[in-house]
């Protein structure tokens, strides 16, 4: 493999951006650089699914390897996949096409901005989940609030200013500590690449503040109870095409960085830390699961509701069982669908009435039967009903669970029937029910381009729910293998007295 | 005679400034030919610097004036800035009815001054040049004296610039007391043990150079100078001098008392821990672009000073590259501020960028890219600068000081978000100008693409700076 497929996929959207930004263009033509948008993003779609196709599911080693020297003497640029981050890398480069065709319907105004403010935001996304350099994998994930401060302040809501803040300054303010940590590993061990630190580990007693700088903006982002506060606020005054980005991939840098560098680099500290995560995981699955249920504004039930399913990701990874750090890989992936989902179809209505409050909504089931139908399946999805791709990774992060402590196990589950009532309330309320509102009556069923984004959500939820196959069997060997190579079973024994 | 010809960049400008003066008083009208004059003698001196030999080391005069990799490094630096700020000043000096011949006269002697300062190796040629500096721009600062507030700079800087002046001199001649000698070779040689009243001359002339960069506890000119003076002379301030008082740092804490380590550390880093938290909250109820710069650079100096805290060689380095990179930005800073014009008139108040994006997208963009660097946002070439100053300080395990100069980065990224949040996110106003003159786009072109493309070939600066020796 001599191409650089990996740089070829992080590179490609920022030269479209740069292709958009160049390319003069009048109010009319705005239309051809959606189109070149669509094309770009495409493309970088079907290089991931080549990528998936090729990439060898069988072995342990990371693939498609790129180094190439950077700061001189320190750092390298360094890139490659494993099973794990390949099926985030498919996941961006789905979800960015899909935000790139809701811009018909959301975005009024500066078109040309906002694409070049997604392209280049899929480049970070991708360099995230593809760095196997602490800088590199720093600096993509610093560098990825930059647009999305942007999205959210200029195509915001009302209190999108507020918003955009409270976003750009949680996140900074969690990092900064990580770079600490990030250069403290490298004035310990001599190098910052990961492949290396995997095979050298940190000493033991660096492990556990090293591990809390690296949990402080992991914890923020993904986000865990208590500073998860941004999320609902950015999530309610973002466009749609910014709230399905947000929820989808930005949250999975969190989870994707507590697998890739928590567990894998300090897993002394990541057991020592466990039940901490735990409580945390449980706060958040209950408490805001509570909240949702309280909420007016649909948006900001959606949001705590990513919280919660978000809760469930970290206790899944933590309990350092198989099962459970395969079911919040599922889940982080199915959540990835089906919250993109569940906005898309927020913005669907919110286009059409131009308001998120649930109560102004009612009886949608007569006069939006398609929209209805879509809803049925993202919501059942969201709550995990067997059959949708929430199940599986719910199940397996429980199954998980119980194997480790059966009191958090069952905490959760309780979890699982808030999220039920929830959502379905949720769907009582908009699709069920009388039709009173005049202005409701008037509202008209899904579009073309509307059904086409929101059934390209159908299909794989439901099929990933009937067919894990292809996404487990992806996961399976890298999972198998970080948990081997730091010997957390052996760990989990010691620490369980056996 | 091979002394002179090692300090012919330093002649050649001495001999421009006085036949421009000549040329200048004998020709009529001939204020801006002056002007260009003084940006080709730069030219030209940035030439003759670049021709000498690279690997030279060699002191002159009785070991009093140093010509080495550092020296030659930091007057590159110095000339190129220098030429920047003339290009990107030129309209601006016109409109603002000071183009006089003095002023780029001035600014030659400047130069010149920091030139000494950067090569000296001797208390005594370190203070002339630091005068000659400090004279020019006295009266650069009160250029505009018609107008109140620059004056009021004028005197206020004249003043206090005086009482550092006078400090620095005291801790002179407390040191030569104590070693006997005013070469900084010899008093490394001469001051073995530590005195009470080496450590008070010390004291003083760390006071006098903190003051030159305005670093807190002494930065109380900064803001009403920067704010005062004409914009012109607000970049040069900006620019300039802090290269020329950064190399002084150096050269004084690592050749004369790099021994006495235990000494000064502890003041270097009180003053960097003080800057960059007292810059960055400072700087948030700012309402003038000049003045709220004028915080942003205290708080840069404080990591600047960071770098020099860690009493090693990569500390210095990162210190270096830091000023570098922070050259760069401002440069690209203050072009952005000479854009804002319309009917002749310059526009410097935050409320005057309202909704800019709307109306000049380009000018918006290359002012977020500056803005987010400034706040140390990765890819952008502040987060380097920064990440080389942490690194170095992590190294000599100073956590403190690294989780401190952090947590700034994060209060001060809230005003330059402010600023980006009137650009891009508020309604808009009238139009600027948008024909400007060449130098101008073009230092605004150069130092924007430098700060966004700093990420795809970092190595270069740095492979450069890691050769300058510094004892």
């Amino acid at each position: 493999m001599n191409f650089p497929i990996l740089s070829s996929l992080i590179l490609l959207p920022t030269i479209g951006a740069l292709f958009i930004f160049f390319v003069r263009s009048s109010n009319s033509q705005y239309q051809s650089s959606k189109y070149v948008a669509l094309f770009i993003t495409l493309a970088n779609f079907f290089l991931s699914l080549y990528l998936w196709i090729v990439f060898d599911k069988s072995i342990v080693d990371f693939q498609f390897v790129e180094e190439r020297e950077w700061i001189s003497g320190f750092v390298n640029y360094k890139v490659g996949v494993d099973g794990i981050s390949i099926l985030f890398i498919l996941l961006t480069t789905f979800i960015t096409p899909i935000c790139v065709i809701t811009v018909n319907a959301t975005i009024k105004n500066r078109l040309k901005d906002f694409l070049i403010a997604i392209l280049i935001l899929e480049t970070f996304m991708i360099g995230v989940f593809c760095s196997l350099d602490l800088v590199v994998f720093y600096l993509f994930f610093e560098a990825g609030l930059i647009p999305m401060f942007l999205i959210i302040g200029i195509w915001g809501g009302e209190r999108r200013v507020y918003s955009a803040f409270k976003f750009f300054l949680y996140t900074l303010l969690g990092s900064v500590l990580m770079l600490v940590a990030i250069i403290s590993i490298y004035w310990i061990t001599g190098t910052t690449d990961v492949i290396k630190l995997y095979e050298l580990g940190i000493d033991a007693k660096y492990q556990n503040l090293l591990w809390l700088a690296f949990f402080s903006s992991f914890a923020v982002k993904t986000p865990m109870w208590p500073v998860h506060t941004w999320l609902p606020d950015a999530h309610v005054e973002a466009p749609t095409a910014g709230s399905v980005l947000l929820a989808a991939i930005l949250l999975k840098m969190a989870g994707y960085g507590f697998i890739r560098f928590s567990l894998g680099l300090f897993p002394d500290a990541s057991l020592y830390f466990v039940p901490l995560v735990y409580s945390l995981s449980l706060i958040a699955i209950i408490y805001t699961s509570l909240v949702a249920l309280m909420q007016e504004d649909m948006k900001k039930l959606i949001a705590y509701s990513s919280v919660a399913h978000m809760g469930f990701v970290t206790l899944g990874i933590f309990t350092m069982t198989q099962q459970g750090i395969e079911g919040s890989i599922f889940q982080m992936i199915s959540h990835g669908l089906v919250s993109a989902a569940l906005f898309l179809c927020v913005g669907v209505v919110y286009d059409r009435l131009h308001t998120r409050l649930i109560n102004r909504y009612g009886g949608l089931v007569s006069i939006m039967p398609k929209y209805a139908i879509v809803f049925m399946v993202f919501t059942l999805g969201a709550l995990g009903l067997p059959g949708t791709s929430g199940f599986i990774g719910e199940f397996l992060v429980l199954m998980g669970a119980f194997k480790k402590n059966i009191l958090v196990a069952t905490i959760a589950s309780l979890g699982v029937i808030l999220g039920a009532a929830y959502m379905l309330w949720l769907y009582k309320r908009i699709i069920f029910g009388k039709l009173i509102n005049e202005d409701v009556k008037k509202m008209v069923d899904l579009k073309r381009f509307e059904i086409v984004t929101l059934w390209l959500l159908v299909l794989p939820i439901i099929f990933f729910g009937f067919y894990p196959e292809p996404l487990i069997n992806s996961i399976e060997v890298s999972v198998a293998n970080m948990i081997d190579m730091n010997d957390l079973d052996k760990i989990n024994k010691l620490a369980l007295g056996d | 005679m091979e002394n002179l010809q090692l300090i012919i960049p330093e002649l050649f400008i001495s001999i421009m400034i006085m036949f421009l003066l000549i040329f200048g008083v004998f020709k009529k009208n001939s204020s801006q030919l002056v002007y260009n004059l003084t940006t080709v003698s730069l030219v030209a001196a940035l030439a003759l610097i670049i021709n000498l030999d690279a690997q030279i080391q060699s002191s002159l005069f009785n070991n009093s004036y140093n010509i080495d990799s550092l020296a030659r490094f930091m007057k590159i630096l110095l000339i190129l800035s220098g030429i920047f700020v003339m290009l990107s000043s030129s309209k601006y000096i016109q409109i603002s009815k000071i183009s006089k011949i003095e002023y780029p006269i001035l600014i030659l002697c400047s130069i010149l001054g920091m030139m000494v300062m950067i090569s000296s190796n001797d208390l005594i040629v370190f203070y002339m040049g630091l005068e000659l500096q400090s004279l020019a721009l006295y009266v650069l600062a009160s250029f505009n004296r018609d107008n109140i507030l620059s004056t009021e700079s004028g005197l206020k800087y004249f003043v206090l610039s005086a009482l550092s002046s006078g400090l620095l001199l005291y801790g002179c001649s407390l040191i030569y007391g104590f070693s006997e000698t005013t070469n900084f070779n010899q008093i490394m040689v001469n001051t073995k043990e530590i005195e009470y009243g080496l450590t008070f001359g010390i004291v003083f002339i760390l006071v006098g150079l903190a003051f030159k960069i305005s670093a807190v506890p002494f930065h109380m000119w900064a803001p009403d100078v920067y704010q005062g003076s004409p914009t012109s002379v607000t970049v040069f301030f900006a620019l300039l001098p802090k290269i020329a008082a950064l190399t002084v740092f150096i050269r004084f804490l690592y050749i004369p008392f790099h021994e006495l380590g235990d000494q000064w550390q502890m003041i270097i880093i009180f003053l960097s821990i003080a800057s960059m938290v007292f810059g960055a909250v400072a700087a948030i109820g700012q309402k003038n672009l000049k003045r709220l710069i004028a915080y942003s650079s205290i708080s840069h100096m404080g990591y600047a000073l960071a770098g020099l805290s860690t009493d090693t060689t990569q500390g210095v380095q990162s210190s270096i590259t830091y000023i570098t990179i922070y050259l760069v930005m401002n440069l690209a800073f203050f072009s952005c501020l000479f854009m804002l014009k319309r009917n002749d008139k310059y526009y410097e108040n935050i409320d005057d960028l309202s909704g800019l994006s709307k109306n000049h997208p380009l000018l918006s963009l290359s002012l977020l890219v500056v803005l987010f660097s400034l706040a140390g946002i990765p890819p952008l070439a502040g987060f380097f600068a920064k990440f080389y100053i942490f690194v170095a300080v992590i190294n000599e395990k100073m956590f403190f000081l690294a989780i401190v100069g952090l947590l700034a980065t994060v209060i001060a990224a809230f005003y330059y978000l402010r600023i980006i949040k009137i650009i891009y996110f508020d309604p808009e106003k009238e139009k600027f100008e948008s024909k400007h003159n060449l130098g101008l786009k073009f230092t605004l072109v150069a130092s924007t693409f430098f700060i966004l493309a700093y990420f795809i070939y970092p190595s270069g600066i740095v492979d450069i700076i890691s050769q300058i020796n510094i004892n």
